[in-house]
């Protein structure tokens, strides 16, 4: 069935390893469709307020978030023989209000849907971070292109936990580059595409 | 009097919730197709062929089309002359406990002040109306809170009339921009109370995609809105292209003389629903 096929022009994006070279943060341009490969942390609401109150107690992360990319998901449950369930991205601007505190330690990409705050955006852009999209309500196709699933902390947030997962060939399309280049505002004021 | 045991429905409900999360009905689909094949945007075509493979990937590995299984909202339309063997919301619960535990889906439901996960995804929201005859419909709606946290309502004067809630609707889309997945399904209610335009809003989603109000001046409204979302919106994903709703369902309701109640209600283009009858 014709559907199946993967969409021509993902053929030749190009592949991103993970976790990200700073140099290639550097060459990712907003409005690029790009794919990623290797490993990125997870992580959401109750992450992100986790993390943050780890911040404030001057403790350590359960991981080093430099140089990382966070995706902002909350996966479904895996069924047996399955490493995980459905894994699209969740809404980002909830992420916000702790996204500069988290980029301050070096973390150099975010992932999830929609547009950020300009706090944040003037945080990636002070700290050379990157923020991606990926393909909201596509959680199916999307699973496909997660190899590996290790559980890192926060358990019992159930779907909320953090994980960290192999991808292979996980699309994305770049919103903020490291340029200060807003790839949805550029959309909205008819500059993009 | 028709008797029918609580354990069919328990049932029904459990098997709804398991088929909403992995099989998108088929009037979603075509209306994925569709925007597809009028779609101006080359990027905004690529995600919605991810979006209609997705749903194929879905529903032939029993994955989830979305990760988001959603908080429940079910509609009971129960017939006064039939006799139910016990008692009727808890066997909605137990259906939707069993669903999501049996179904590999994601419990998503909290408590609002601690935020602690109630694990099994009850309780949900059940609505009953009760109707003459012996009949029992259940209309089954999953629904994300990406694009139900997009939804909004506005007690407006009667001054503002029509045109007022339709730039209330568009506004509320077009501000929603990527946030709730679009391609969206827009539920609107207009007039009622309060809390009935908001309940008109969601109820109008389980209408057949594109389906025109029953009232032309109604439907005149849907398209309007339709027409306005898809010329100033952000298009599927937020990233262009023409297709920011794939269809507008207003539903009305009387309202105060001194009064003029609208909700919109934001579904993204996973929109799960199911109906059965028992």
């Amino acid at each position: 069935m014709s559907l199946l096929r993967a969409p021509e022009s993902f053929a030749d994006t190009r592949r991103v390893e993970l976790p990200l070279a700073s140099d290639v943060v550097s060459e990712l341009r907003a409005g690029e469709l790009i794919r990623l490969s290797g490993s990125m942390y997870t992580g959401r609401d109750q992450t992100h307020r986790r993390l943050c109150a780890l911040l404030d107690e001057g403790r350590d992360l359960p991981v080093d978030l430099a140089g990382q990319l966070l995706y902002y998901v909350g996966p479904s449950p895996a069924r047996p023989g399955r490493v995980i369930g459905a894994a699209g991205p969740t809404t980002s601007y909830r992420m916000d209000a702790y996204t500069p505190r988290l980029l301050e330690l070096g973390l150099s990409a975010t992932m999830g849907k929609g547009a950020r705050s300009s706090k944040v955006r003037a945080a990636m852009h002070k700290h050379g971070a990157v923020y991606l999209v990926t393909f909201g309500g596509a959680g199916a196709l999307l699973s496909r292109c997660i190899r590996e699933v290790e559980l890192v902390a926060f358990e019992d947030a159930g779907p909320e936990a953090m994980f960290r997962f192999v991808v292979e060939d996980f699309p994305a399309v770049v919103i903020n580059d490291v340029s200060g280049r807003d790839f949805y505002e550029e959309i909205s004021t008819g500059q993009g595409l | 009097m028709r008797t029918i045991e609580t354990e069919k429905i328990t049932a029904a409900v459990r098997d709804l919730a398991i088929e909403a999360a992995h099989n998108l009905e088929p009037d979603i689909l075509d209306g994925l197709l569709a925007a597809r094949d009028r779609e101006t945007s080359s990027l905004a075509r690529d995600v919605l062929d991810i979006l209609i493979v997705n749903a194929d990937i879905a529903s032939r590995e029993m994955i989830p089309a979305c990760q988001d299984t959603g908080i429940c909202t079910i509609f009971v339309t129960l017939g006064r002359e039939a006799q139910l063997t016990g008692d009727l919301e808890s066997a909605v619960q137990e259906g939707v406990r069993a669903g999501y535990e049996e179904g590999y889906l994601r419990k998503s439901v909290c408590d609002p002040v601690t935020r602690k996960n109630t694990g099994t995804n009850v309780p949900a929201v059940v609505h009953v109306e009760l109707v003459e005859g012996d009949l029992l419909e259940i209309a089954f709606l999953p629904k994300g809170c990406g694009s139900e946290n997009m939804s909004r309502l506005q007690m407006l004067p009667p001054s503002a009339g029509i045109p007022g809630a339709i730039d209330f609707v568009v506004d509320a889309v077009i501000q929603a921009g990527p946030n709730p997945c679009p391609p969206l399904v827009v539920g609107v209610g207009i007039g009622g109370t309060f809390e009935r335009a908001a309940f008109m809003a969601k109820k109008a989603l389980l209408r057949p995609l594109g389906e025109p109000a029953g009232r032309d001046d109604v439907a005149e409204i849907e398209a309007e809105i339709l027409g306005k979302v898809n010329a100033g919106g952000r298009g599927v994903h937020g990233l262009g292209g023409c297709n920011t709703a794939l269809a507008v369902h207003v539903d009305t309701f009387p309202t105060h003389i001194a009064s003029l109640p609208v909700a919109v209600n934001i579904q993204c283009h996973s929109h799960r629903h199911k109906q059965v009858s028992l």
